[in-house]
């Protein structure tokens, strides 16, 4: 097990480096760009430009420039943004982090308790009529554009209905951190998370159930029956811990994505300040240190959390474990 | 005591109850049948016309040109003449306001945008947009991934992990940020891209097709890769280079037929997911470009409208809903076609 | 005067509805079982044996089945029983061990903890007691060092062992009844006798009573008290080990036992096989279901045959051929050697 998780990280390392390499690529080396001029953001004038390129390096041999870049990015972390009064981007990355792990964090504890909730049910409720009706709810929740749903919400929540009893207690759209008052912190996260896992029940619902029915069929589940078990421990202990195998490891795949910056959609409707809020303001004014701060440091922590699912993988299926 | 001959005889006589049939008639049979992904099959294509009937919806049924602001223009609401901009809008009551849903398919259905534009109209032209890319984008991927896997599982060695690692690269990169990096890098080279003699206007859909078939190729790829080294293995592709098949044979002949079910059921689903991708990338502004337009981009115009004029929000929002829905059945549909152990409930 | 069976099956009847139409798996079936008796069931893939024994235990979960019939465990109709109840009686009246020691195990779990499922399901007894019974089985089982051993996963064990944990797991609360559908099937010949040997030595202790299902012939000879013998689901021949095998009454029985490589007889020149496949079972023929497949079929032959005793004390057969004709053809469908050995 411990040569499995040694190699294991050293992998994660090696692919840790080549992203990095790509992005590099991908942002100094497209040919037909000037590097400085795509970093200082929009209407540079020429001492910016100078000042660019004397700072990174530019112009020096390709290693150089990398080792430079990589340097301001890991370990002086002084990058900074020139479209952004020079803001330093890899503090502001670091800064917006709470309000997205905040962010995932509350949706995916709300999608893991409802998926299994509706994947159990839909199984136990099999032959009936409830088991297509959720599995439709189910994929309407998957089919519906996640940004189109915030938007809704928003309509319905701060406009139309909003002096209603309803939705009277909504905050204005934003992100209070914990530490400043947590009960505006949690009333402005509800609606956030309510539609963030709107997609991720759905999908996760819908995982859970197929494989509960594939697995019903497996041999040791017709054993634990012919022993005498009850349906319902047939399905809690012997389906559902092998169903939760995949459910696992699709679950921290996910997980990783949404924490890197793919929440990024979510805090744009809601005006949450956290990673991807971030990069879609580094979008808007092409401010490429910002985004490649925030897609390194995404990258970085999808990678790690891949490592640690398949580790926790190996744990979880005894059959994967080297001898 | 039966001689050989009359063994040959009962054999042939038992093999008609006993045939089986062509396993691709089975299961088109068991999707036929699957009422339900029938209709989500027969919305798809409803979509797919309305969309595509869009030039004849502005020329025929509601006169405009939906690419062209129109801040001065009139329309007839009720038999009375009005202006598609309304004066008294906003909070201090000193903006404009956009026409809301007429329901009067020759005078802007569901309402003007912000620069006068039928909604309705652009609507249908959206969906042109998003649906091109969309299954562009899912056709591309599947072809490059196949291709790749093919390659890959069938050389086998220091090919395979290659390819392999290089799609665990890409595939390491949080998906929706990869898209962004590469449409933001595009966004900047305003001249277009030269490849060769194919020139890329910075606002053709290509862009966007390419783009999100990019992204989602390790995500085919893997399953792909898995059944080709599935089949590799088989007696029949052992027995079929016995007999002096080529390589490119093998790879053609043999494998790629047994192989195509996996896309097949993989493809209603990746269009769902590239037309979901578009949308959101087209809502950043980092999918179609003006003067293009997509759900998307609509979706995004009409946020500044959110409150008083929602339908700019939520008549493309509940265009990609039920698209990427009737995909989602119909993709159901076809993985439970294909799948020999599908316990159906019959009937009769 | 005959005391009452541990367990009939009264004319049961199982069929599938599918697309294509109504698959007879199990057509009429009627079978006994005594104390301490081991029953065989013989029969090619697809001759409904392991049905039949699944929906004695109610294990057939396909939504479109259809079961007609009785089976009475010590008197009463399992078929008319609610969930509770045949839980009741799965594990602990009566067992089932299955062909794939492989994947009959859950992977996930240590195999003790497998014993002890089972055991603190149907008796009331501490977890340290029940752990003690899953060790004292694995030896009875004949698993080296099974006081460690009980705390290792499926995975660590090799097929025969697997199989001995199967046997020991569907013994542990001691049932009257004891089914093995094809428990050998999935292993090396060598190992098949130890599991067999297994079973005739637990059954003997316990004083079991066995259902053995097999395609093999050559299994059920040294084990079965009984046989009977399956053909698309139905039973066409029936009777005690000695009436099989030195006085058999049906073609079918015939080829089958013709096609056993003999060590005690000439080596003929190609094993005699039964000739054509078994038929659909959407499709069954009107007449004798092996019909289309034997060689001595004649006029009467498009009429079903019953399931008759016609040679006398309680050997049953269900062929429409005269009793007298039949040993004569018997000889030469199955050596077909002393034939060549005679031309």
């Amino acid at each position: 097990m411990l040569t499995f998780i040694i190699r294991r990280l050293l992998w994660t390392v090696l692919v840790m480096f080549v992203i990095t390499v790509v992005v590099f690529i991908l942002f100094f080396k497209t040919p037909g760009v000037d590097p400085a001029r795509a970093l200082a953001g929009r209407s540079p004038n020429p001492q910016t430009l100078a000042e660019i390129r004397a700072q990174l390096g530019l112009g020096r041999p390709f290693p150089i420039e990398y080792g430079i870049m990589m340097k301001k990015i890991f370990i002086t972390r002084d990058l900074v943004s020139y479209s952004n009064q020079g803001v330093r981007v890899v503090q502001e990355v670091f800064a917006a982090t709470p309000a997205t792990l905040s962010l995932v964090f509350g949706a995916a504890v709300l999608w893991v308790v409802m998926a299994i909730g509706v994947g159990i049910a839909a199984a136990l409720l099999r032959g009936t009529v409830f088991d297509p009706l959720i599995m439709v709810v189910a994929l309407v929740g998957i089919s519906a554009p996640v940004f189109w749903v915030g938007q809704i919400v928003n309509m319905i929540s701060q406009g139309t209905l909003h002096s209603t009893f309803l939705f009277s207690w909504v905050p204005p759209l934003g992100y209070t951190p914990f530490t400043q008052s947590p009960v505006l912190w949690f009333k402005g996260l509800v609606l956030p998370w309510i539609t963030l896992s709107i997609l991720y029940i759905g999908f996760y619902g819908r995982v859970l159930r197929a494989n509960l029915l594939e697995v019903q069929n497996e041999d040791y589940v017709r054993t634990a029956r012919a022993k005498g078990i009850s349906e319902r421990r047939v399905l809690f202990r012997h389906s559902l811990r092998t169903s939760m195998i995949t459910f696992v490891s699709l679950f921290g795949l996910d997980f990783a994505a949404l924490v890197a910056g793919g929440a990024l959609l979510t805090e744009v409707v809601f005006g949450i300040h956290g990673v991807g809020y971030l990069t879609w303001q580094g979008l808007e004014n092409l401010d490429l240190p910002t985004i490649m701060a925030t897609t390194i440091y995404g990258a970085f922590f999808i990678v790690l959390i891949n490592a640690i699912v398949d580790i926790a993988y190996a744990w979880l299926d005894p059959r994967i474990r080297p001898a | 005591m039966a001689t050989l001959l009359e063994q040959v005889q009962v054999d042939t006589e038992l093999r008609p109850a006993i045939a089986g049939r062509n396993p691709w008639a089975l299961a088109a049979r068991r999707l036929w049948r699957n009422r339900i992904a029938m209709a989500a099959l027969l919305l798809f294509l409803v979509i797919v016309v309305m969309c595509l009937a869009a030039p004849l919806y502005a020329h025929d049924v509601a006169h405009v040109n939906p690419f062209v602001p129109n801040l001065n223009g009139h329309t007839v609401v009720n038999g009375k003449v009005v202006p598609v901009m309304q004066q008294g809008g906003g909070l201090l009551k000193l903006g404009e306001t956009p026409i809301g849903p007429t329901w009067d398919p020759s005078h802007y259905f569901l309402g003007a945008d912000s620069t006068g534009r039928d909604v309705a109209a652009l609507l249908l032209y959206g969906g042109r947009s998003s649906l091109l890319i969309g299954i562009g984008a899912a056709v591309l991927c599947s072809l490059a991934a196949t291709v790749i896997a093919l390659i890959a599982g069938f050389f086998g060695g220091v090919t395979d992990s290659i390819a392999s690692r290089t799609m665990d690269v890409i595939w390491a990169f949080p998906v929706f940020l990869l898209a962004i990096c590469i449409g933001t890098e595009l966004l900047t080279h305003s001249n277009g891209f030269q490849f060769g003699p194919v020139h890329i206007d910075p606002t053709s859909l290509w862009l966007p097709t390419i783009i999100i078939a990019f992204i989602y190729i390790p995500y085919v790829y893997r399953p792909m890769r898995g059944q080709v080294l599935a089949v590799v293995n088989k007696e029949f592709v052992e027995a079929a280079t016995a007999q002096g098949a080529g390589n490119l044979r093998l790879i053609f002949s043999e494998i790629l037929p047994n192989v195509v079910s996996t896309v097949i059921v993989l493809m209603p689903l990746m269009i769902a997911t590239t037309i979901l991708t578009e949308s959101a990338l087209s809502f950043l502004g980092v999918g179609v470009q003006p003067p293009n337009v997509s759900w998307g981009t609509i979706i995004q115009d009409g946020t500044a409208l959110v409150y008083t004029r929602p339908w700019v929000t939520i008549a493309p929002g509940l265009m990609i809903l039920l698209t990427v829905l009737s995909l989602n059945v119909l993709g159901d549909g076809v993985r439970d076609a294909l799948d020999p152990r599908a316990k159906l409930r019959v009937e009769g | 005067m005959t005391a009452e069976q541990l367990l009939e099956v009264r004319d049961l009847k199982v069929s599938f509805r599918t697309e294509d139409g109504i698959i007879r798996a199990v057509d009429g079936v009627s079978l006994t079982l005594s104390e301490g008796e081991t029953l065989g069931i013989v029969g090619e893939s697809g001759s409904g044996k392991s049905v039949t024994m699944m929906s004695v235990m109610r294990l057939i979960n396909d939504p479109n089945a259809r079961f007609e019939g009785e089976v009475l465990y010590k008197g009463r109709d399992l078929m008319k029983l609610d969930q509770a109840q045949i839980r009741g009686i799965r594990g602990a009246g009566i067992a089932m061990i299955f062909q794939d020691p492989m994947t009959s195990l859950n992977p996930v779990y240590r195999v003790g903890w497998q014993i002890e499922e089972q055991v603190r399901e149907h008796e009331k007894i501490s977890r340290q007691a029940a752990h003690a019974r899953a060790v004292e089985l694995l030896t009875a089982v004949g698993i080296p060092q099974a006081a460690e051993r009980v705390n290792d996963y499926p995975h660590q064990f090799s097929g025969g062992m697997r199989q001995r944990v199967m046997i020991a797991m569907a013994l542990s609360c001691n049932p009257d009844i004891l089914i093995a559908d094809e428990p050998t099937t999935a292993l090396d010949v060598t190992i098949q006798a130890q599991i067999l040997n297994l079973i005739r030595k637990l059954k003997d202790e316990f004083g079991t009573a066995v259902v053995l299902i097999t395609h093999d012939m050559g299994v059920v000879a040294d084990l079965a008290d009984r046989i009977a013998v399956m053909y698309a689901g139905r039973i066409i021949e029936k009777g005690t080990r000695r009436d099989i095998f030195y006085d058999p009454q049906h073609p079918y029985t015939w080829g089958l036992l013709g096609s056993i490589a003999r060590l005690d007889r000439p080596k003929p020149r190609r094993l005699a096989a039964i000739p054509g496949l078994p038929p659909s079972l959407l499709r069954l023929p009107q007449g004798c279901a092996f019909g289309p497949r034997c060689t001595h079929r004649f006029a009467l032959c498009d009429r079903r045959p019953e399931l008759l005793d016609k040679v006398g004390d309680g050997h049953l057969d269900a062929c429409h051929l005269d009793p007298g004709q039949k040993r004569e053809l018997r000889e030469t469908t199955i050596h077909p050697e002393l034939i060549e050995e005679a031309t």
